[in-house]
């Protein structure tokens, strides 16, 4: 360096720098921390070649190795699915009780069943399956078409009062709206009913209600109002309504007949899902 | 500013290269102690692994082994679970306090003769010293065009520290899995990929900052000796050049001919075998700085010197500056080991590795998890009961399978427990935990209709040992729609 003034305090000479009087020294750097940042900037130029870098107005430079998140996000997926298939064509050949019984088929299941779950149960029951009022709480321990894994998975595949031919049907009639029985009727066997469960209705004669209990719905509800899961007749002794479980809802129920539609879904789900369903559903609240 | 248009000439000096140094041979005290330590440090760190210890069948039987997949840090009797790393960060605030109070004691005992650089690249002068010959035959051999000879033994030396540096990739590798397993494997090539990934990796770190990094690394990378600067007192002790014995230096000859003219000599003959000595290339003699790392070669050195020039060692030794000045006064020098700051690091290793080594001795075996389903809180049964239901994580840390009763306290009478897939003996469900792990259940708690609780009730859960009584609890709730 042509330029040489040595700074007095410290011995070390100075840039020629100077500001306001203030002169910067020269303690020089490692060359080799020079070569470490040309190696960076060769890093970089080499990277912006390579992989995507640029923005461009409608698109960006892609890279020479053609590397994509989204392509290598969607190849994720699909290994997982292929992955899923494995143990999926194990779900398909064994049986319901198979599956509950072998932990790693069971997990598998349940994992499945509380994702299609997800996607096309829990509009109607609830994402945490409690369902609401005439949508059925998959939770509790009352089941209208049988708690056992066979009846669920069956209920599934064909829906109640669906457009599938072997749909899950009954047909209670509209007491009230088809002029079955009169008001005050509706109200005796209304009180009759709920009398099952410790309940009551204002002004109604249960023995009167009995014999019309005994005359109309003893078909379908039994004689013990015990209902019938082969027919799909709800409890009426239990504390579980669908419709509700006060005075009008329950006159309410007689007069106007619910029917409640779920929709069949042997044709849009495969069978291992539909098994998986089964095993998610029983597993919250089945009963054997 | 002022534009000079010979800044601009002469900028390729902002940049200087690494002077290379050629530290020579010594022996002494401190030399004998840095080989101790070396051979102790490098002893555990390659040997360690190899060590087995017996902790039953379905456990790994090397004494200090990090399984990652198993999820669990074994060291000899002591088995770490995930969920207790903080052992690790108590390990790891202890060796940080422990690092204050070397310094408040002595200096930069850590860098000097501790740190892996310090010791690695002490390794590797001590291969190229025998290879190449000590300091005058180096620079001599790196002064000469190439020959067969230097070419032979610069080859030589690559390829012993190439061992070197791989051997440490290996061993490090060796930590995470069964060591006779994982050298089998990594000759056969069988290894999994990561096992040559560290190994490459480390064989790089190893050969080129050990190699060639060496002083750079202390200077320019490590943040250590900036951070030890605050750390450092007026009473710590650091390697230091006693300049009011030394002052003002001048060979034998001139120092005889200037005590007869009756001026003042000292004790330093300038003979620079100090400078010759030192690792990174500095001179004590100008005091404290950042490249020293005080590893105390510079104090044999002088040592050695002063015997064989008839006077005093001790012209390099452990001093303070604060002493230096005190015996230019002609006062006696003073020296403090035992102050508030060493008591204070002292008692906080104390008492933090006592808590650990209390919570370690008697930490528990076993331990259950409760979580409450969120949806639903509570599901209404068709006899007017009320359900909840709760996710419980049984933790058994004993190498044997053991069994477990799950009980609940907290609720009315004529309430039941119920863990799915777990048979129940008198009511109560008897969980099988199998050695060494976690199980989850799902348990279902019924209370029946008219219990009359409140929407939120807290309830307790608990794990019995079968055999030998050993308990573990958690707390959570029971929720209803409430009293009606």
């Amino acid at each position: 360096m042509a330029h040489e003034e040595i700074d007095k305090v410290t011995g070390v000479s100075t840039t020629g720098h100077e500001w306001d009087g203030i002169k910067e020294l020269n303690n020089p750097l490692p060359r080799w921390w020079l070569w470490v940042f040309y190696a960076c900037i060769a890093f970089a130029v080499g990277y912006v070649f390579v992989y995507p870098a640029v923005p461009l107005v409608s698109s960006y430079t892609t890279g020479f190795l053609g590397h994509s998140q989204r392509a290598s996000a969607l190849a994720d997926a699909e290994a997982g699915k292929a992955a899923r298939a494995e143990v999926g064509k194990q779900l398909a050949n064994a049986s319901l009780d198979q599956i509950k019984s072998d932990p790693k088929m069971l997990e598998f299941a349940m994992a499945q069943g509380r994702a299609a779950f997800g996607d096309n149960c829990a509009p109607c029951h609830g994402s945490g399956a409690t369902g609401s009022k005439g949508y059925p709480n998959l939770q509790d321990d009352d089941w209208l078409w049988g708690g056992k894994l066979t009846d669920i998975e069956h209920t599934i595949t064909v829906g109640v009062r669906s457009t599938s031919p072997d749909t899950r049907m009954n047909d209670m009639p509209r007491f009230g709206t088809d002029g079955l029985l009169d008001a005050k009727q509706i109200r005796n066997v209304a009180g009759f009913v709920l009398s099952l469960s410790g309940g009551s209705v204002k002004g109604a004669d249960v023995a009167a209600g009995k014999q019309i209990f005994a005359e109309n719905c003893t078909a379908c509800h039994g004689e013990d109002a015990k209902g019938s899961t082969d027919l799909g007749a709800p409890n009426l002794t239990d504390k579980i309504w669908l419709y509700g479980g006060d005075e009008a809802s329950v006159i309410n129920t007689i007069t106007v007949a619910h029917r409640g539609v779920m929709p069949t879904w042997g044709g849009k789900l495969d069978p291992v899902t539909i098994k998986s369903l089964a095993i998610y559903v029983h597993d919250l609240g089945g009963g054997t | 500013m002022r534009v000079d248009e010979n800044v601009t000439a002469g900028s390729d000096s902002y940049y200087a290269a690494a002077k290379k140094n050629y530290p020579s041979s010594v022996s002494g005290r401190l030399r004998t102690i840095k080989w101790s330590v070396l051979i102790i440090t490098l002893g555990i760190y390659y040997f360690l692994p190899f060590i087995r210890w017996d902790r039953g069948p379905d456990a790994p039987g090397q004494a200090v082994l990090i399984d990652m997949a198993g999820r669990k840090a074994y060291f000899f009797g002591v088995e770490i679970w995930p969920q207790e790393v903080y052992y690790l960060t108590g390990l790891l605030v202890l060796a940080s306090i422990a690092l204050f109070l070397m310094n408040a004691v002595a200096g930069r005992v850590w860098c000097g003769y501790l740190c892996p650089q310090t010791v690695w690249t002490d390794l590797y002068f001590a291969v190229e010293r025998w290879i190449e010959g000590d300091r005058r035959d180096r620079i001599l051999m790196d002064r000469a065009p190439m020959s067969a000879g230097k070419f032979l033994r610069k080859a030589v030396k690559h390829l012993i520290w190439l061992l070197i540096a791989v051997g440490t990739g290996g061993a490090w590798v060796l930590y995470f899995g069964d060591a006779p397993t994982i050298i089998k494997d990594t000759f056969t090539g069988n290894a999994a990929p990561i096992v040559y990934i560290w190994i490459g990796m480390l064989t790089f770190t190893t050969y080129s900052l050990a190699g060639f990094m060496r002083e750079q690394v202390c200077l320019y990378m490590c943040p250590w000796p900036r951070i030890q600067a605050a750390l450092t007192d007026e009473w710590a002790l650091n390697v230091t050049y006693r300049t009011d014995r030394g002052e003002p230096r001048m060979s034998v000859k001139t120092g005889a001919t200037a005590k007869v003219a009756g001026a003042a000599v000292g004790d330093c003959i300038d003979c620079k075998a100090c400078v010759q000595v030192c690792p990174t290339g500095v001179d004590i003699r100008e005091g404290m700085q950042l490249g020293c790392i005080q590893c105390g070669l510079c104090i044999d050195a002088c040592d050695t010197v002063m015997k064989k020039v008839g006077r005093e060692p001790g012209l390099i030794g452990y001093d303070t500056d604060m002493n230096i000045a005190r015996r230019s006064e002609g006062k006696p020098p003073i020296y403090r080991i035992v102050r508030p700051r060493t008591v204070l690091y002292a008692a906080l290793i104390v008492i933090i590795g006592g808590i650990m080594a209390y919570t370690l001795a008697n930490r528990a075996f076993q331990g259950v998890s409760v979580l409450h389903d969120r949806n639903p809180l509570y599901v209404n049964l068709s006899d007017g009961g009320t359900r909840n239901g709760y996710t419980v994580r049984l933790i058994n840390k004993r190498p044997q399978e053991r069994h477990f009763v799950l009980t609940v306290s907290g609720l009315p009478e004529g309430f039941m427990v119920e863990a799915q897939g777990v048979a129940a003996a008198d009511g109560k469900p008897v969980v099988e935990v199998p050695a060494d792990t976690t199980r989850e259940l799902r348990v279902l708690v019924m209370v029946p209709n008219g219990a009359k609780l409140s929407a939120s009730t807290p309830i307790n859960f608990y794990i019995v040992d079968t055999d030998n009584g050993e308990k573990a609890s958690a707390s959570d709730f029971f929720k209803t729609a409430g009293a009606s």
